[in-house]
């Protein structure tokens, strides 16, 4: 399928996955990819991960206001601009900042402040669970009417807390008897529930715990919230090259090498381990493939500990890649 | 076994075996999906493994680890765990709403006051919606199993936060908002009390009201009335809570991955717990990439295109991974030294039974000795690490 075409299924992609499959990098790799085909991406970040600016060889919190991390510069000197094409953008939004932006949209401006540092807020948001998050979500849903970029990529918090992000619009439809949060709300569930303006995109590593919960939670928000779900991104997948199959002491008669014990040994070792854990990552790819009957995009592992700008591009050519090969038709969801 | 890891790791197993030979309460706090549970229940198993009545407390397991420890048939209640040791293993999976039922029910004045309070809507949702409470409720339940006199160690494995904050604050969190001014007042019945209400105040419950609905002023007006009197026996016990964990004899085990996202998560953990004058007891780095070749050694030639060059590359390409990740923790282990630093190496799949947890007792505290020679795990289905 044409990147471009892929990525532009909905203009809201929600990025969810349990901490540590890596979320953020494959945020950043979806963002990349989108950019190179002249997408302009705004990335939402949640929390105040330093991940995502360093991803992109930008060290560094991102803040509420946007701030460019790859691509051409903005046209014109107006600082409220939105990311032209192949550009990519970040800001960072928290329940606060939502609030206190829904406050002054609502000509509350002066009450706003005291309400969050008095400590009120939390007695609010306890006795209308979910409000944090409905609040983000729908500052979420206001950027993507304005339609500030061609796809906004939403990097979700960790599952759990994925699932109550996701979850609280619904709970709170049910709970709140009125009021501008209630119909909030409402415009927040008529979002996720639209394929044609917002996706979630599963992340898992090809590891039997990973598996486990994403299969878990990607059914959960497709049975109660009714999201949409693009694809499950397998972080970290690897082959191996099939002379792995063969015996180091019958490669090395092959070769007409005499090695050393200690290096037969070693090699010997590396390859038993590699093999045991690509049957490992081969094992739990099919399994999620069957219990969770979605098209994978499989992301390489990379041996490096750090993502950085080079690293990310082979993330994204990898997506590209894994992309173009979904056939035309896979989404009919 | 080779996928051991090599002399060149900076691993001091006989101080971190004295983490769980000797601490009291062990404390195993860092990023989320590093394998923290995991860790927690190899503290505890090797406390037991060392003739010490040890418990586990764990938030959230793998539901495949939680059947093989017996904690999901029995949440909040510690249930032993049988095995060769001398000591005991016991272990709870914790339940932050039942927690807080029963310090309700502690506090409470009567049945009544209990009841009224567990009927509140604010009540019912303060375990999930007000950040900190599970956190906060974990404390709070090692607490009440430090001072059961049952165990000699209690370990808790905390929720994955996502502000390393919360876990120190969270007593403290949870009596401020208990102690919410603004709703105190208004609980006071009088025409007075309401004029004392400045216009900043009143502008905001207005605002609360406009923006959520006026219930939901009323259903927190309900929810303090009913906690009205139990202010004082809470803030007393988060104060014990609190001091349990300011105590000495309190080791904060930091749990890590090498990856850098993870150790970057961590580092501020252990900035954090320094700021508080709390140094870690011990830094574990799970999931480490095993060292094939002996350090320094020559990688050797193989005619290129051949099996054998394949062989190498691979060897060669772990080898470079685990270099790469031993330069990673360096500037951590510096940060906590001289706290020791254990290693598990990166077996392949989840720690899901108690043969599970003895393999990353090995590698981490090194084997019992009656475990010694026991064979390692046959390929294909390597038993750590999680």
């Amino acid at each position: 399928m044409d990147v471009g075409a892929w990525c532009s299924q909905s203009r809201v992609w929600v990025v969810a996955g349990k901490g540590g499959v890596g979320k953020t990098t494959i945020t950043a790799a979806l963002a990349a990819t989108a950019a190179a085909v002249g997408l302009s991406v705004l990335v939402i970040e949640l929390e105040g991960k330093h991940g995502l600016g360093t991803t992109f060889g930008r060290p560094g919190p991102v803040g509420y206001e946007a701030v460019p991390l790859r691509g051409p510069p903005p046209n014109g000197a107006d600082r409220a601009a939105t990311p032209p094409a192949g550009a990519i953008w970040a800001r960072r939004l928290t329940p606060d900042d939502a609030l206190l932006e829904y406050l002054a949209d609502h000509g509350l401006q002066r009450v706003s402040r005291r309400l969050v540092s008095s400590g009120v807020l939390d007695v609010v948001a306890t006795a209308i669970p979910g409000i944090r998050d409905v609040l983000v979500l729908g500052k979420v849903k206001q950027l993507e009417r304005a339609a500030v970029a061609d796809m906004i990529v939403l990097d979700a918090p960790a599952t759990g807390h994925a699932m109550t992000f996701l979850t609280s619009a619904s709970g709170l439809l049910d709970a709140a008897r009125g009021g501008p949060v209630r119909q909030q709300a409402a415009d927040v569930v008529e979002l996720l529930q639209d394929s044609s303006r917002c996706r979630v995109l599963p992340v898992t590593l090809p590891e039997e715990m990973p598996v486990s919960e994403t299969v878990e939670s990607a059914s959960m928000l497709e049975d109660r919230v009714g999201v949409h779900l693009g694809a499950v991104v397998v972080n970290g997948y690897e082959e191996g090259p099939a002379a792995l199959e063969c015996p180091t002491g019958d490669a090395a008669r092959r070769a007409g090498t005499v090695l050393d014990p200690w290096a037969l040994e070693a090699i010997e070792a590396a390859r038993e381990f590699r093999l045991r854990r690509l049957r490992l990552v081969g094992e739990q790819v099919s399994r999620l493939g069957r219990e969770l009957p979605l098209p994978q995009l499989r992301v390489p592992r990379l041996g490096t500990p750090a993502i950085g700008p080079r690293e990310l591009d082979q993330l994204a050519a990898a997506m590209a890649h894994a992309i173009d090969a979904l056939p035309a038709t896979a989404d009919t969801r | 076994m080779t996928d051991r890891p090599s002399e060149s790791f900076p691993c001091v197993p006989a101080s971190l075996a004295a983490v769980a030979e000797r601490s009291t309460v062990i404390v195993c706090c860092g990023p989320g999906g590093v394998g923290k549970t995991t860790i927690s229940a190899t503290f505890a198993l090797e406390a037991a493994r060392r003739g010490r009545r040890a418990c586990v407390v764990t938030v959230d397991p793998a539901r495949r680890l939680a059947d093989s420890l017996g904690v999901e048939s029995l949440p909040n209640t510690p249930a032993e765990v049988h095995g060769d040791w001398p000591g005991e293993l016991h272990a709870v999976m914790l339940d932050s709403k039942t927690t807080f039922d029963e310090l309700v029910e502690r506090y409470a004045r009567d049945a009544g006051q209990a009841a009224a309070i567990k009927a509140n809507r604010v009540y019912q949702n303060l375990t999930s919606a007000l950040s900190g409470t599970q956190e906060y409720m974990a404390m709070e339940k090692l607490y009440e199993l430090t001072g059961s006199g049952s165990y000699d160690v209690v370990v808790v494995d905390t929720p994955p936060t996502r502000n390393a904050l919360d876990l120190l604050d969270a007593p403290r969190r949870l009596t401020q908002f208990l102690e919410n001014r603004l709703f105190r007042a208004l609980m006071m019945p009088t025409r007075l009390s309401l004029k004392a209400l400045n216009v900043a105040t009143q502008a905001l419950l207005k605002t609360i009201s406009r923006v959520a609905g006026a219930e939901i002023v009323q259903d927190a007006v309900t929810f303090f009335q009913a906690f009205e009197g139990m202010e004082v026996g809470f803030d007393e016990r988060a104060r014990a809570v609190r001091e349990l964990l300011a105590d000495p004899a309190t080791a904060y085990v930091v749990v890590t991955s090498p990856r850098s996202d993870a150790l970057g998560e961590a580092e501020f953990f252990a900035e954090r717990l320094g700021e508080r004058g709390v140094h870690a007891a011990a830094l574990v780095v799970n999931r480490i990439h095993p060292r094939f070749s002996p350090e320094g050694a020559h990688v050797p030639e193989a005619p290129a295109g051949s099996e054998l060059a394949a062989l190498v590359d691979n060897l060669t390409e772990l080898d470079e991974i685990a270099g790469i990740e031993e330069g990673a923790f360096g500037g951590l282990a510096a940060r906590v030294a001289p706290a020791p630093v254990g290693c598990v190496p990166l077996l392949g799949t989840d720690v899901h039974d108690v043969s599970g947890l003895v393999a990353v007792a090995d590698a981490l505290f090194g084997a019992a000795p009656h475990a010694a020679d026991a064979a390692g795990p046959p390929a294909g289905e390597g038993t750590a690490v999680g």
